[in-house]
């Protein structure tokens, strides 16, 4: 469960809060379903019209919930995600940012075993313009989400948004967007991403949104060289300097590894169109990718 | 964060029960000779959180409380790779049979604990994989399983470790759980060596703690070594704001890591060079007054670009902060915005009449607009 579908019931640990309950609402305004929340100190009450739990596992039993959200802070971040992994979650989407590696590492741990999906951690969240969305993405505003045949995979929030409301400005709505995430050890990898994008069936061509660091744009366009959807990249970071975390702790470059070359390179040999500036991408759209020979047109004609 | 060489044997090998050389930490020359008298022939060694100390001459033998005193005044006026040198570790010399490699890491790629070994101390270890791959281990820890004695000396079992297998096996079982303990991210004993004498020791130690979890291991972060940071880095930092300063001259304010490296890119794609890193986004979206006064704190800056892509950010509370601290400051040099996102209309309202600014639709626009800016600048024109 990485697309956001409506028939998805989900739990928002930590509802209660003030990001919490203003994010909840405008899930709920775009049409998530939001089953039921969890603050241990508030147990029994309702809010924002849905019965409020001690933890996830409590709620599990009595209204049952396919994802979790979490708007929960980094010391208390493993605790909550154990939570929502044992009660039996398919999928969590962690959104917050600076959770110690080592919870990181338990969180994933738990996750492999219990073969929950995680998103994240340091998300801005996933959203399916017409059906809804989950974290905090304005989902909700038409502006920048239209429902469509792109789908969009970035590992930060702000730049996906910026994407999707050039997408939406060039007439090319979007099947998903996936926000997986500016940490180095995410759940839901680019590849991850890539890979549930060609199996679904609304999606027509990827733009996939990378950053420098780590190795998961390399990965993923292992896997885009054998699809036969048309993928758009950008990669952000090209004038980042080496040796510095770039706010997200695994935007960083060091020694050869996670060079903005060495991605751009990957990519295009796949046969992925890499753009030069995020203006670029719905052109390089909505021409068809023809600039290899490679990958069929999209055939993707603006709304 | 990086800690110092003496920090990172005294408060966590030493505490583990891993074996370190006798030492004494000096700030002074004078402290050195003494220690001299207390150690016998040592080596004077630069405490700098970098692992270039040998090579730049930051590693020198002391045979004398004299020579101790001599090469410590030395060091003590050095910089290495950018850390002016404070104090100096002296160490008893060790007899040095076999060299090898220990490290505790994290392994971002699968999510776990990664044990690496080798029997070549003393090299880079990207090196020893090139090389001489058969004298590395690489372990992934799996959490249920954990890694004591026994995985280690599994781990190592094939390779020649000159009777010191078992020594070996408890170091490594004891760096692995205290690497745990302690939130570290890296934890590398380079060389861990076995001496003539039999025994094993931690002759250097590179640790490097997460700094995430620096909240629940206060003690040890208050020992950390101070970053390399320009004034208004480290003002930035105070005010809980990512601040990195760059050689160009268009100053950069935007939310969200990834927009505001993109920005940055624009920004060296259309000809010009970013003066800044700093994001406002996240929690820190309230903030974008005192960032701006750290942006125009720079003395390079000729052209601003303000690029803000709400999503959880909110732009109006982003421009708000920005037109107020405008119109306080009245900086001398132009500024482009474009603006999109959660709470876009109030905020193109505030810019619009409160600073008479018409933010531009496409960042690639305004960020354009501000590189000319910056380029007549440079050249002698008027700014505006």
């Amino acid at each position: 469960m990485i697309i956001y579908r409506q028939s998805a019931r989900v739990l928002v640990q930590g509802i209660t809060g003030k990001q919490g309950t203003f994010w909840t609402e405008k899930m709920i305004e775009c049409g998530t379903r939001v089953v039921a929340g969890v603050n241990p100190k508030r147990a029994g009450e309702r809010h924002l019209s849905v019965p409020v739990y001690a933890t996830a596992k409590a709620a599990m039993a009595e209204t049952p919930f396919d994802m979790a959200v979490m708007f929960i802070p980094p010391a208390m971040a493993r605790e909550a995600a154990l939570d929502a992994i044992e009660a039996g979650a398919r999928s969590v989407v962690i959104l917050t940012e600076h959770i110690p590696a080592r919870d990181v590492i338990a969180i994933h741990h738990a996750a492999a075993q219990h073969r929950t999906r995680i998103i994240g951690p340091n998300t801005a969240g996933i959203v399916t313009p017409g059906e809804g969305f989950v974290g905090i993405m304005p989902g909700h505003n038409p502006n920048i989400f239209q429902p469509g045949e792109v789908g969009v995979i970035s590992r930060s929030g702000s730049l996906g948004t910026l994407i999707c409301l050039n997408l939406t400005r060039a007439g090319l709505g979007q099947s998903a967007f996936l926000g997986i995430g500016g940490d180095p050890m995410i759940g839901t990898t680019t590849r991850d991403a890539l890979q549930a994008l060609d199996d679904d069936p609304r999606t027509r061509a990827v733009v996939l949104v990378g950053e420098i660091g780590g190795a998961m744009e390399e990965a993923a366009a292992e896997y885009a060289a054998g699809m036969s959807k048309p993928v758009v990249s950008f990669i952000a970071g090209r004038a980042s300097p080496p040796g510095k975390k770039m706010g997200h702790a695994g935007a960083i470059v060091s020694g050869t590894v996670g060079s903005y070359d060495g991605k751009r390179r990957a990519l295009e040999a796949a046969g992925v169109a890499v753009a030069d500036t995020p203006a670029e991408i719905p052109g390089l759209l909505s021409s068809g990718l023809s600039h290899d020979g490679t990958k069929p047109a999209a055939h993707i004609v603006p709304a | 964060m990086n800690f110092m060489e003496h920090v990172a044997k005294a408060r966590v090998l030493a505490p583990a029960g891993i074996p370190v050389p006798r030492a004494v930490h000096c700030r002074t020359p004078e402290d050195a000779a003494a220690a001299f008298e207390a150690l016998g022939p040592c080596m004077v060694k630069a405490q700098v959180p970098t692992g270039k100390r040998g090579k730049a001459g930051g590693i020198k033998p002391a045979n004398s409380a004299d020579e101790a005193r001599r090469v410590a005044e030395r060091i003590l006026g050095m910089r290495i790779d950018g850390h002016p040198v404070g104090s100096v570790l002296l160490e008893e010399q060790a007899r040095i049979a076999h060299e090898f490699y220990a490290a505790i890491l994290i392994d971002t790629a699968s999510r776990c604990p990664l044990v690496l070994f080798s029997t070549e101390g003393g090299m880079d270890i990207e090196e020893v994989a090139a090389t001489r791959p058969d004298a590395l281990r690489r372990h992934r820890v799996n959490l249920d399983a954990g890694f004591d004695d026994a995985a280690a000396r599994s781990m190592l079992s094939g390779l020649d470790l000159s009777g010191a297998e078992g020594q070996v096996a408890e170091i490594l079982a004891a760096l692995y759980a205290t690497s745990r303990r302690i939130d570290a991210e890296l934890i590398e004993i380079n060389p861990l060596a076995v001496l003539a004498d039999g025994r094993v020791v931690a002759l250097d130690c590179k640790l490097t703690l997460d700094d995430a979890a620096a909240f629940r291991q206060p003690d040890l972060a208050d020992e950390a070594a101070a970053e390399p940071m320009t004034d208004l880095e480290r003002e930035g930092a105070a005010n809980g704001l990512k601040f990195i300063q760059l050689d160009g001259d268009v100053g950069v304010l935007a939310n969200g890591a990834g927009l505001t490296m993109t920005t940055m890119d624009v920004i060296s794609h259309c000809g010009g060079r970013p003066a800044n890193f700093l994001e406002i986004g996240g929690e820190a979206y309230t903030k974008s007054e005192v960032a701006l006064k750290l942006v125009l704190s720079n003395p390079g800056v000729k052209s601003l670009v303000v690029n803000f892509c709400g999503a959880f950010a909110r732009t109006d509370v982003m421009a708000e902060g920005v037109v107020t601290a405008w119109k306080r400051l009245d900086p001398s040099i132009p500024v482009f915005f474009s603006i999109h996102g959660t709470g876009e209309d109030e905020a193109v309202r505030l810019v619009r009449e409160g600073l008479g600014q018409e933010p531009f639709d496409l960042m690639e626009d305004a960020v354009q607009a501000a590189v000319n800016a910056a380029h007549s600048a440079a050249s002698g024109g008027a700014a505006r």
